[in-house]
C-alpha cells in the first residue's frame, strides 16, 4: 500500500481513534486521537492529518500526522472513544474512567469528569478494560467483572452489575441502544440488557469446549445481530447473536493475539483487523452472485453509490456473504496493509477511506486510501 | 529520596521481588530487611559521598547500589539511573527506527552470493544513518549524533562500500562535504547580500568550494567576480579553463584518470611557475591549492576546520589516485602536521586515524569506551558482522564480539520500562547467550494489567519457555486470589497447568459454597470443559455443582448416580463428607432412588460407617446429623435388601 509511512512518536500506541465526522459533510477525516500506554508518563493526544486535498494531489507529506496537543493520562489508556466531536472517553489500568475535552480553539486539552476508582479490586488496582459510547451514556468494563453503566452528564455510576463475570472483561460493544455485549478471558460473549434488573447475562455464547479468551468485539453496522469476534488465538469468529450457540464463520486470521476487529462503518464488506502478530488485515468479503450488491435485495434503486450505506431492510446476499457457512478463502479476500514485519499493532480505526492504526514500535501508520 | 534506610552492616546485598520493582529484600550479614521503594519520587541520584559504594544489583527498572563504609553506623540505598540516554524521548525513536532495520537486516537470506548483499548492506547502512541524522534535527545536543554519524559514514565508505582507488577519493569527498554544511550557508548568505563580490565572505567561499573540490560552483562565483573585473579578464578566463579542465575521476579508468591528472597538474605548474596569477593574491592561492601545496593549505585551517579535511583536500589536489591501502599514511601526517604539536589527539581523532588504518576491531574498542550508550558499537558490529568483516574474537566467555555488544544493548533496553520489547528481538539474534539473557530479564516484567501479561506470555510462550510461563501465570493467579476474584485466579493457574494452586482454588470454592450455600462464578465452573481434569479437587468442585445442578433440574437419578460415584472415586476431601452425606439424605428418602439404586445406599453405608467411627475422634460432628444419616440409611438399606432379595419376573 502506497502512502503508509510510519511516524515515530516516542510511546508506544494502545489504541487510535478518528473524531467522528458528521454525518451531513462527505468529508474524510483528519483528527484523530491516540493513547499510549506502559510509560512512567502515559498521554492522550491528538494529532491532525491535515485537510484532505484535491484527489489525485501528491500529498505524501501533508499526511504526515502532527500533533495538535496532549495531556498527562493516569495508567495505560486501555480504552479510548469519543462520545462526541470534543469529548472523549477513556478507559485506565488504574480502573479510572475519564472524560476529557478538547478544546478546538485554543488547541488545549482539560479533564471534564473523572470516575477515579470505577474499577477497583480490594488489595490491587483493576484495570478497566473498555469503554464504549452512545452519547449521553458511557458503558465501562474492566478486569474486576464490572459493568458500570454511567451517564456524561451525571456524578455518579448510573448502574453497577457486579460481579457480572467472574474472569475478566476485555471489551465491551452496543448490540442495542439498551443491549449490550461484553466478551471475557475464558471466550464467551454475554448478551445484557440494561432493561432488566437481574445481574445475569440473558445469554452467553461460547465456542464449545474453547476457553480461549476473546480480546475484541465488533457489531455489523446495519445488522445488529452480526458481531465479529477476535481472540488469544487470531481467530476471527463472526456471530449470528440469534442463532445458535456457536459461530457461523472460523477464520485463521493471525498467528498472535488479535486485539482489534472493526468492520467498516459505511461498507461493511470490508472488516479489519489487527494483532500481536504485528499485521494489519484488510478482508474484503465479495457478494455470491454476479450482480453488484446495491440492486439485489428489497430496495431497486439504481441511483444508490456503493459507497452510501446499505439499505436499511438488510440486503440478504450482504449479510450471508459474512455468515457464509463455509467462507472459503475463494470467497475472502485478504490484504496486509502494513509496509514490513513490526511490532504488536495495538489498535486500528477505520473512516471513510482513512486507516489509522499504532504499533508497540511506537509507531503510527496512516493511510488515506484504502481501498473501500 | 525517600528510599534511603539506614541498616548498620557489613556486607549487603539486595535482591528485589520478581514482577514487584518496588519491594526489595536487603540481606546482610545481621539479618535481612524488607524495604518499599517509592518509585515515583526518585530520580537520578550522583554518588556523591565519602563511602566507597559499590554495586550490588540490577532490576528491570533500576539498578540499586549500596554504600557503606565497614563498622559505620549506617548506610544508605541508592536508586541509581545509569543510561540516562534512553529516556529521552528523541533517542527513543531513534531505537525503535533502527530496532526496524535491526530486525530487517537479520532476515536477509543467507544464501544470497555476496555481490548481491552488499548494495543490500550499504543500503541498510544508510538507513540507520538517516535514522540518526532525523534525530540530530530534532536534538539540541548534536555533538554526540554528529560524531557517531561521521564515525558511521566514513566506516561505510571504507569497509562496507569498500570502494576501490579511484572512486575511494569521490566518496571520502562526499564524506567531508556532508560534514561541512557551513559553506553553504555562508555562501547562500553571501550571494543574498547586495553585491556579493564586495562581501567580506566572498573570498573565503570560493576557497572553501575550491577546498572541498567542488569546482562548478567556485567557476559560478567567480564569474561574479569576473563580470566587474575588466582589468584582470584574462586571468579570470585562465582560472576558469583550469577549474573546467580538472578531470573528474568518476569516467575513466584509473590508469587513464591518472595519465589526464597528470597532464592538468602540470599545466597548474606551470600557470604557477610562469606568475600568471601573480597580480591577484586570490588567485594566485587558488592555484597554489589546485596544485596542492601543503603549505597553502595549512594556512587555511580554520577554512578546513579539520585535520581530516585538510586530508582530504591534500589527497585530491596531490593524490587522488589514492589506495585504500595507503591512506593511513597520510592520515596521520596530515593529522600530525593539522593539529598543534602540543595537544593531544581528541577521542575522535583517534578513532578516525584507527579506521584509515583499517583496524576495524581498534575503532569498536575506543568507540565503545568513548561512548556511554552501547547503541551505535552494537549496530555498526553487527552490520560489519554480516558483512564478514569481523574476525571471530572469542572473548573469554565465549560469545564473539557481535554477540557480547547487542547482549550489553539489549540489557540496557530492558531496563527501561517501555522499551523492552524491542530487546526481546535483539536477544533472539543472539544464538548463543541470547535466550538465557531472555529468560532471565523477561520474569522481571513488572505486570500492572493482564494486557501486558498477556504480551509477555505470547514472547515466552512463543520461544518455548515453560518455566517463565508457568512462573508468570502463577503470580497473576496469586494477584486474583489476593483480590478474591477466585474465578480469574482458576483460570490463570489452568493455564500455567498449576495443579497445586488450582487445588488451593478449589478449597477456595468449596469453602465459600459451605459457608455461603450457593456457588459462585457458575459461568465459569460450568464451562471448564477438559480443563476440570488438572486437579482432583477442581474435578471435585465441577462434577459437585454438576450434582447440584441436576438435582435442581429434579433428575433424581442421575444425581444419585453422580453422587455415588462421587464418592466412590474418592476425590472427595474429607472435610466435605458430611456434606456429602447430607446431601445424600433427602436423595435416599426419594423413592425413585432407593428403588433403583441400591448400590447408593450400600456406598453411603459405608462412607457413614466410616463418619461415625472418625466423629469419635472428632467432636465437632454434629451427632444429630449423624443420627439422622444412620437412619435413613439403615431404613434404605432395609428396603434395598428387601429389593434385592425379591425376585421380580
Amino acid at each position: 500500500m502506497e502512502s503508509t509511512n510510519a511516524k515515530y512518536v516516542s510511546q508506544k500506541i494502545s489504541k487510535t481513534r478518528w473524531r467522528p465526522v458528521s454525518s451531513s459533510a462527505l468529508q474524510q477525516p483528519h483528527i484523530f486521537a491516540t493513547g499510549s500506554w506502559d510509560n512512567e508518563d502515559n498521554k492522550i493526544s491528538i494529532w491532525s492529518i491535515g485537510d484532505h486535498g484535491l484527489p489525485g494531489m501528491e500529498d505524501e507529506l501533508e499526511g504526515d500526522p502532527q500533533l495538535l496537543c496532549e495531556y498527562r493520562h493516569d495508567g495505560d489508556v486501555l480504552d479510548l472513544q469519543f462520545l462526541d466531536q470534543d469529548r472523549i472517553v477513556t478507559a485506565s489500568s488504574t480502573g479510572a474512567v475519564t472524560i476529557f475535552h478538547h478544546h478546538q480553539n485554543s488547541q488545549t486539552i482539560s479533564v471534564a469528569r473523572q470516575w477515579a476508582r470505577a474499577h477497583r479490586n480490594p488489595c490491587d488496582n483493576a484495570p478497566c478494560t473498555g469503554v464504549v459510547c452512545n452519547s449521553p451514556e458511557i458503558v465501562t468494563v474492566g478486569e474486576d467483572g464490572r459493568i458500570i453503566l454511567f451517564r456524561a452528564d451525571q456524578e455518579g455510576a448510573v448502574r453497577i452489575i457486579e460481579n457480572a463475570d467472574s474472569n475478566s472483561i476485555h471489551a465491551v460493544t452496543f448490540l442495542r441502544t439498551t443491549e449490550i455485549l461484553t466478551v471475557n478471558s475464558i471466550g464467551q460473549l454475554k448478551l445484557w440488557d440494561f432493561r432488566q434488573q437481574s445481574s445475569s447475562p440473558s445469554q452467553i455464547l461460547s465456542l464449545t469446549g474453547d476457553r480461549v479468551p476473546l480480546h475484541c468485539v465488533a457489531r455489523h453496522p446495519n445488522q445488529q445481530h452480526i458481531v465479529a469476534t477476535g481472540g488469544q488465538d487470531g481467530m476471527l469468529c463472526v456471530w449470528d447473536v440469534r442463532q445458535g450457540n456457536t459461530p457461523f464463520s472460523l477464520i485463521e486470521a493471525h498467528s498472535a493475539e488479535m486485539w482489534e476487529v472493526h468492520f467498516h462503518p459505511t461498507n461493511p464488506d470490508h472488516l479489519f483487523t489487527c494483532s500481536e502478530d504485528g499485521s494489519l488485515l484488510h478482508w474484503e468479503t465479495a457478494s455470491h452472485s454476479d450482480m453488484p450488491s446495491f440492486l439485489q435485495g428489497g430496495r431497486n434503486n439504481s441511483m444508490i453509490s456503493r459507497s452510501a450505506m446499505a439499505p436499511a431492510g438488510g440486503n440478504q446476499s450482504l449479510i450471508s456473504a459474512w455468515l457464509a457457512g463455509d467462507s472459503g478463502k475463494g470467497r475472502l479476500e485478504t490484504t496486509h496493509m502494513l509496509p514490513s514485519q513490526t511490532l504488536s499493532v495495538n489498535s486500528l480505526d477505520v473512516l471513510g477511506q482513512c486507516l489509522v492504526c499504532g504499533t508497540d514500535e511506537e509507531a503510527i501508520f496512516v493511510n488515506r486510501q484504502v481501498p473501500v | 529520596g525517600d528510599s534511603s534506610d539506614h541498616i548498620a552492616c557489613l556486607h549487603i546485598s539486595v535482591v528485589f521481588a520478581p514482577l514487584n520493582s518496588q519491594l526489595c529484600i536487603c540481606l546482610c550479614n545481621q539479618g535481612f530487611m524488607l524495604c518499599t521503594l517509592r518509585l515515583r519520587q526518585t530520580l537520578c541520584l550522583c554518588l556523591t559521598h565519602t563511602h566507597t559504594p559499590f554495586l550490588t544489583c540490577f532490576n528491570s527498572y533500576l539498578p540499586v547500589c549500596v554504600s557503606g563504609a565497614t563498622g559505620s553506623g549506617s548506610s544508605l540505598i541508592h536508586v541509581v539511573r545509569k543510561d540516562e540516554d534512553i529516556y529521552s524521548p528523541i533517542l527513543r525513536k531513534l531505537f525503535n527506527e533502527s530496532h526496524h532495520i535491526f530486525v530487517g537486516l537479520q532476515t536477509i537470506r543467507e544464501d544470497l552470493p555476496s555481490k548481491n548483499k552488499k548494495p543490500q548492506f550499504v543500503s541498510i547502512s544508510k538507513s540507520y544513518r538517516s535514522v540518526i541524522r532525523a534525530c540530530m534535527e530534532e536534538l539540541q545536543q548534536v555533538s554526540i549524533l554528529l560524531a557517531i554519524e561521521l564515525i558511521w559514514n566514513l566506516c561505510e565508505v571504507l569497509f562496507i562500500d569498500a570502494v576501490p582507488a579511484g572512486s575511494l577519493l569521490l566518496h571520502l569527498l562526499d564524506w567531508v562535504r556532508l560534514h561541512k554544511a557551513d559553506v553553504d550557508e555562508k555562501a547562500r548568505e553571501v550571494l543574498q547580500s547586495e553585491s556579493p563580490v564586495e562581501h567580506h565572505g566572498y573570498w573565503d567561499v570560493v576557497v572553501s568550494y575550491v577546498l572541498q573540490g567542488r569546482l562548478e560552483e567556485a567557476r559560478q562565483m567567480l564569474a561574479k567576480q569576473a563580470a566587474q573585473q575588466y582589468a584582470d579578464k584574462n586571468m579570470y578566463k585562465l582560472m576558469d579553463n583550469l577549474l573546467s579542465k580538472m578531470p573528474p575521476g568518476s569516467i575513466h579508468t584509473l590508469t587513464e584518470f591518472d595519465v589526464k591528472w597528470r597532464h592538468w597538474h602540470e599545466e597548474v605548474d606551470r600557470c604557477l611557475q610562469d606568475k600568471s596569477f601573480a597580480s591577484n593574491v586570490h588567485l594566485e592561492l587558488i592555484c597554489k591549492i589546485l596544485v596542492g601545496d601543503e603549505d597553502t593549505l595549512l594556512e587555511h585551517k580554520e577554512l578546513l576546520s579539520t585535520w581530516y579535511h585538510f586530508l582530504v583536500t591534500r589527497l585530491l589536489f596531490a593524490h587522488p589516485t589514492i589506495k585504500p591501502t595507503e591512506l593511513h599514511y597520510y592520515a596521520q601526517s596530515c593529522m600530525a602536521m593539522f593539529l598543534d604539536s602540543r595537544s593531544a589527539p581528541e577521542t575522535l581523532d583517534s578513532i578516525l586515524l584507527a579506521a584509515f588504518d583499517f583496524d576495524i576491531h581498534q575503532v569498536i574498542k575506543d568507540c565503545s569506551i568513548a561512548l556511554n550508550n552501547w547503541w551505535f558499537v552494537a549496530h555498526l558490529t553487527d552490520l560489519l558482522d554480516h558483512c564478514k568483516l569481523l574476525q571471530s574474537h572469542n572473548l573469554h566467555f565465549g560469545s564473539n564480539l557481535r554477540e557480547f555488544l547487542l547482549l550489553e544493548y539489549a540489557s540496557g533496553l530492558f531496563n527501561h520500562h517501555s522499551l523492552w520489547q524491542l530487546a526481546v528481538d535483539y536477544f533472539d539474534h543472539c544464538p548463543e547467550f541470547g535466550r538465557v539473557y531472555l529468560e532471565l530479564h523477561i520474569e522481571r516484567v513488572p505486570l500492572d494489567t493482564e494486557r501486558k501479561a498477556l504480551k509477555v506470555l505470547r514472547i515466552c510462550e512463543q520461544r518455548q519457555m515453560p518455566e517463565q510461563v508457568r512462573s508468570i501465570c502463577k503470580i497473576m493467579a496469586k494477584r486474583a486470589l489476593r483480590n478474591n476474584r477466585l474465578g480469574s485466579a482458576l483460570s490463570w493457574s489452568i493455564r500455567a497447568k498449576d495443579a497445586a494452586f488450582a487445588t488451593l482454588i478449589s478449597e477456595r470454592f468449596l469453602q465459600d459454597y459451605c459457608t455461603r450455600g450457593t456457588f459462585s462464578d457458575l459461568d465459569l465452573i460450568d464451562n471448564l470443559g477438559p480443563a476440570m481434569l488438572l486437579s482432583d479437587r477442581l474435578t471435585f468442585l465441577v462434577k459437585y455443582h454438576e450434582f447440584h445442578k441436576l438435582y435442581g433440574e429434579k433428575c433424581f437419578t442421575e444425581a444419585a448416580k453422580l453422587l455415588l460415584s462421587l464418592i466412590t472415586a474418592k476425590i472427595a476431601p474429607r472435610s466435605f463428607w458430611m456434606t456429602l452425606l447430607t446431601d445424600a439424605l433427602p436423595l435416599l428418602e426419594q423413592k425413585e432412588v432407593s428403588q433403583t439404586h441400591p448400590h447408593l445406599s450400600l456406598g453411603l453405608y459405608d462412607l457413614t460407617v466410616i463418619c461415625v467411627f472418625w466423629s469419635f475422634q472428632e467432636e465437632d460432628i454434629e451427632l444429630t446429623k449423624v443420627e439422622l444419616l444412620r437412619l435413613a440409611l439403615a431404613r434404605n438399606l432395609a428396603k434395598a435388601i428387601v429389593k434385592e432379595g425379591t425376585v421380580d419376573a
